[in-house]
């Protein structure tokens, strides 16, 4: 379990993060997303004291990560696949760390089994792909056979094999009780892995709840009409505080009404419908719409559209 | 249901019986400091240059004859001293320096979080490396050039007054050298940084000093971090002696300096966002 209070990062005047509220909860994965340069990995270093906050504080298990009895039992972290001395090989990357704790050489061996580097353990990771070191990130984390487990942007430069891996052995961490935190700026990677989700957007906070709630609960309701009266239909929605786009000659979206309000609308102002729809907004709709405001370096076009 | 979650999990891992600390974290560091190649490299340099200097000056000695100053001791460990220290200023840089170019300064702290204990098993598990290496570096280095001075009888032993002495303090004169670095490291936390820093003062301010009216210059020189590191060693005949202190209590002065350096790293090493 990790619990932020307030927390808060500056740098100079810029702020990276902004009083963040939030709890991870075990048994579950917990997506933390966010466009580059939301502050994920500012909170995340926060989180392992690699950073002291400006404000505020972050727990895990209920004290601070430096007050932990024993670092690698309570928290196994990925944060940059290539944050390793690339002249030494991976079992010795893992030897040192373990040593630390006193943990057995044989855990060495185990998880070098589980991410399935037993050909090149003895290699310099120097010569590693990107796949690879993640790997050995992940083997480095799990060591300690932590409660807690970080990941920051876990499936960048995977081949698609090792993201199914990643995907599948991050629910399998979650099933056995473990907290599992994972960052992305990608939507479509947390519909495939988290059960809830944190989003971050210029170091706010812009959502925290199950992820099927954050499908249900954007704020964009859209609903497919197709009709010969738009005109009508376009008065109707607009007096009523709705938007619609015309998709193709009788083809329209409604936004910000329900599907039902549409309909009664329609009815009320004699309009003729062929057609009527609410449509399921994805995540990745969801996500920009509630981002839009807070992208730190948006791209011209997308401004003027 | 958070318990019973974890409870249900068999432990790959036992509970710790004592919090991981300072002896766990030394054992990393020996490993950390035995994995990477750079260190063999520096020390190879280091034990090549200091006897190979001891050879080529004993041997030029034997042939051009000895002056006034001669010291046989002297002769056999200037190389340990005068070249040793640069080379052993570049690990004790990177022992700490590499950690931060490499960015395992994070995945050090994620598993150490307490980093006073992680400081000092880095500059314990240095330290110690380095010590064993210089005293057997200087031991040789006293017996090759002792050996070739033997050839025209220049030679002294160590039961002579002071040559034990002497042989031990370049060896220990070195590793505060690799400790000044391993600070100036934590401090600046940049290789390149830290060994031209500690170079530019060792060799600068004794330099400068040099400068200053006689009588003033020797009321300082006792306190210079560098130019006079040699002196525990050549108590013979210089003409600075007078205004020095005691072989050890030279050397006291010059691990001040390493002390305070050390602190400055360790406040910085652990105050600071890694």
């Amino acid at each position: 379990m990790i619990e932020a209070r307030g927390l808060s990062k500056r740098y100079g005047d810029k702020v990276a993060v902004d009083d963040l509220t939030f709890a991870v909860r075990p048994g579950r994965v917990t997506g933390f997303l966010g466009p580059n340069g939301a502050g994920k990995t500012t909170t995340m270093r926060m989180i392992l004291g690699l950073d002291r906050p400006t404000a505020g504080t972050v727990t895990v298990n209920g004290k601070p990560f430096a007050a932990a009895y024993s670092a690698m039992r309570e928290v196994g972290a990925l944060l940059d696949a290539k944050a390793v001395h690339g002249g030494r090989s991976a079992y010795n990357h893992l030897l040192c760390l373990a040593e630390t704790n006193g943990l057995r050489r044989s855990r060495v061996d185990e998880v070098i089994g589980i991410v399935g580097l037993e050909d090149v353990a003895r290699k310099r990771s120097k010569g590693f792909s990107l796949g690879m070191s993640q790997r050995l990130g992940i083997a480095a984390a799990l060591l300690g056979d932590p409660d807690v487990l970080m990941f920051d942007e876990p499936v960048n430069g995977l081949d698609p094999e090792g993201i199914r891996w990643i995907r599948l052995f991050m629910r399998s961490l979650a099933a056995e009780g473990r907290t599992v935190f994972v960052s992305s700026h990608l939507m479509s990677e947390m519909e495939h892995t988290a059960d809830h989700l944190i989003v971050i957007g210029r170091g706010k906070l812009i959502a925290d709840c199950p992820i099927a709630e954050f499908t249900a609960d954007g704020t964009t309701m859209a609903t497919i009409v197709k009709t010969p009266d738009g005109q009508l239909l376009a008065k109707a929605v607009t007096t009523a505080g709705g938007r619609l786009e015309r998709d193709a000659n009788e083809e329209f979206t409604v936004r910000g009404l329900s599907a039902e309000q549409v309909g009664a609308l329609a009815r009320d102002h004699g309009v003729l419908l062929h057609y009527l729809a609410p449509a399921r907004v994805s995540l990745e709709e969801a996500f920009m719409e509630l981002t839009a405001d807070s992208v730190e370096y948006q791209a011209k076009t997308g401004a003027q559209r | 249901m958070t318990t019973a979650a974890i409870t249900a999990r068999t432990r790959a891992v036992p509970a710790a019986a004592k919090r991981p600390g300072l002896p766990g974290t030394l054992r990393s560091e020996l490993v950390k400091i035995r994995s990477v190649r750079s260190t063999y490299w520096t020390l190879l340099v280091q034990v090549l240059a200091s006897i190979g200097w001891a050879v080529l000056d004993c041997a030029g000695i034997v042939s051009h004859g000895i002056g006034p100053d001669f010291n046989p001791a002297e002769a056999s460990l200037t190389g340990q001293v005068a070249l040793g220290e640069l080379i052993i200023v570049v690990l004790g840089a990177l022992v700490i320096t590499s950690e931060y170019s490499t960015g395992m300064i994070r995945t050090s702290l994620a598993v150490m979080p307490r980093r006073g204990v992680l400081y000092a098993a880095k500059a314990i598990v240095f330290a110690a490396v380095t010590l064993t290496l210089s005293l057997i570096t200087s031991f040789t280095s006293f017996f090759v050039g002792q050996a070739i001075l033997s050839g025209k009888h220049y030679n002294t032993t160590l039961t002579q007054p002071g040559v034990l002495r002497a042989v031990l303090l370049s060896a220990a004169i070195v590793t505060v050298f690799g400790l000044l670095a391993y600070g100036a490291g934590a401090l600046v936390r940049h290789t390149a940084g830290a060994i031209t820093s500690i170079l530019g003062v060792i060799f600068l301010i004794p330099a400068l000093a040099q400068a200053l009216p006689n009588s003033w210059y020797a009321d300082v020189v006792r306190w210079l971090p560098g130019g006079q590191a040699l002196s525990p060693i050549a108590r013979s005949a210089s003409p600075l002696s007078p205004h020095l202190f005691s072989a050890w209590g030279q050397f006291a002065v010059f691990s001040g300096y390493a002390v305070v350096l050390l602190a400055l790293g360790a406040w910085s090493f652990i105050r600071r966002d890694a």
